[in-house]
């Protein structure tokens, strides 16, 4: 209960507000979803697959639009920020796939110093900057190894470095662990835990409830089908709160 | 300097695409290239048949000197005409002589000379059309000591439609060409965008301008169509040496028209790569 008081004590960085998302041929991929993320707030998204949890991510990278609702992040809505603004978002918001999205033909170092440089990092502090980042991650001595000669969870690790080079305000993550053994699960999850204690928000989506439940203080919210069923945060409030999920906050609470 | 440095690299991490990608380019270029050839020679040979058009006044026997030499004056102050050749009758014998040897004996007896002076008049070039001919021949025709005015109206006529065909084929030829040189040198450069989407998606993904993304793309689309049209050239200035050597005197495109080609395939090239790296930045 601490937790979520605090939690409420700060300003909101995202909020989806009345969310609807709808597919031509495919119907509600999103179905009035409102909910907000605070500073430092460290989050799960649940839901099974095709719930809707990817499409929030999207929303909130703007990678998408509502078709109707907004989404406001770090001052950046929905309705007002155009595609030439986008950048600006993107430099706030850090995005973490499943399938890490590194260049395979390019070694950690490079794949961490291009994000650096394709965001008009100075090129003198760009190296410097992206051994610092891959030693934040713990991958200071892969430095030099070509991204498809690593392992999943070094990967992983690169990825991560390579989201947090414009220093982040939130870090989205899209099944990060979902292609990772469990140990590179742990150090994964390890390294989110450490970044949120410095101030970084994490929303995480996931549909590993097994993981979710390990980590009992972060708030839980679950989709079904395109509407928000679950909110920890909220856990009274919400009508058909799963019983597994609910046992997971009141541990967390 | 990265955008430079990225479009050099993009060469280096895929050279097979990259070559490929400028060799289809230099096929599409090296078509037209041939096209100019062809074009521009026969340019010159039609060129060269109407610079033998000319108007001929053939002056009556006992006309006065100085009625001809006024004519001429008042022929050569016409702005279509470039200039006027007075052939007295003992030069028309010699000329005669010299290039119909077969007649010889008809021009033995310089006192009997059956041939009259005339005056050439030649034609501007870009005023040898029938109109002019045909008007210049009849302010001729109106000098009174002016027996008769040949230019060889049907031949002129020929030759004008024919320039005129020729013209109109070689533009609309031109125009078709450019189009298939231009969709496939779109395709090569769309292939090697379509090689780098990820690089695309990235680059988004942390927050890069789409000004900033599009730059190295654009540049490489530069390289890729400048080396397509220096490898037309290439192959363009091969095929003119082999004819020139071993088939017939051929003359080599104006470097004008060369470098035309080169701009043009170093402009389709950035113009397809900004339109390929544009569709890849709208899915994100």
């Amino acid at each position: 209960m601490v937790f979520i008081t605090l939690q409420s004590s700060v300003r909101p960085l995202i909020k989806l507000i009345n969310v609807t998302r709808e597919f031509q041929g495919t119907g509600k991929a999103l179905d009035d979803v409102s909910f907000h993320i605070r500073k430092g707030e460290f989050a799960f998204l649940t839901g099974h697959s095709g719930s809707g949890k990817t499409t929030v991510l999207r929303l909130i990278h703007l990678a998408d639009r509502p078709t109707t609702g907004e989404t406001r992040v770090s001052g950046f809505s929905s309705d007002r920020t155009s595609r030439r603004e986008v950048w600006k978002l993107r430099r706030r918001v850090g995005y973490v796939f499943q399938d890490f999205r590194l260049l395979p033909g390019r070694t950690a170092l490079e794949n961490v110093a291009f994000a650096l440089e394709v965001t008009g990092a100075r090129s003198t502090g760009i190296k410097p900057r992206a051994q610092r980042l891959l030693t934040q991650v713990g991958l200071a001595s892969k430095a030099g190894s070509m991204a498809s000669e690593l392992s999943g969870g070094e990967q992983q690790r690169v990825a991560v470095a390579r989201a947090l080079a414009n220093e982040p305000l939130v870090l989205l993550a899209d099944e990060p662990t979902g292609n990772l053994d469990d140990r590179a699960t742990r150090g994964i999850m390890e390294l989110f835990w450490e970044l949120n204690t410095f101030g970084m928000a994490v929303l995480m989506a996931t549909h590993d409830l097994e993981l979710v439940r390990k980590y009992p203080r972060a708030r839980v919210l679950e989709l079904d089908q395109g509407k928000l069923v679950y909110d920890s945060v909220k856990a009274p409030m919400v009508e058909s709160s799963p019983p597994d999920q609910a046992q997971a906050s009141t541990a967390g609470g | 300097m990265y955008t430079l440095r990225e479009a050099i690299l993009a060469f280096k991490r895929s050279p097979l695409l990259t070559g490929l990608s400028a060799a289809m380019v230099g096929a599409a270029l090296f078509v037209m290239g041939l096209f100019a050839l062809a074009t521009h020679n026969l340019r010159l040979a039609l060129e060269s048949v109407e610079e033998r058009i000319e108007v001929v006044a053939y002056i009556r026997d006992g006309a006065r000197n100085d009625e001809i030499l006024l004519a001429r004056r008042e022929l050569l102050a016409l702005p279509e005409v470039l200039g006027v050749e007075l052939i007295t009758k003992e030069e028309a014998l010699e000329i005669a002589r010299r290039d119909l040897p077969e007649f010889g004996e008809l021009f033995t007896d310089p006192a009997v000379n059956p041939l009259p002076a005339s005056l050439e008049v030649q034609l501007r070039p870009g005023r040898r059309n029938p109109e002019t001919v045909e008007r210049v021949a009849a302010h001729a025709r109106a000098y009174p000591f002016v027996e008769d005015v040949q230019f060889g109206r049907e031949w002129v006529d020929k030759l004008f439609t024919l320039r005129r065909m020729g013209g109109l084929t070689a533009s609309v030829m031109v125009a078709a060409f450019a189009m298939v040189a231009a969709l496939i040198i779109g395709a090569a450069v769309r292939i090697a965008v379509f090689a780098r989407r990820e690089e695309i998606r990235i680059m988004q993904l942390v927050g890069a301008r789409d000004g900033f993304i599009r730059r190295p793309f654009l540049v490489e689309g530069a390289i890729t169509g400048l080396l397509g049209g220096l490898m037309a050239l290439a192959l363009t200035y091969g095929t003119f040496w082999v004819v020139f050597r071993y088939l017939f005197s051929v003359a080599w495109i104006p470097a004008e028209w060369a470098g035309l080609g080169l701009l043009s395939g170093t402009v389709f090239g950035v113009f397809a790569s900004g339109l390929a790296v544009r569709k890849h930045l709208r899915e994100v």
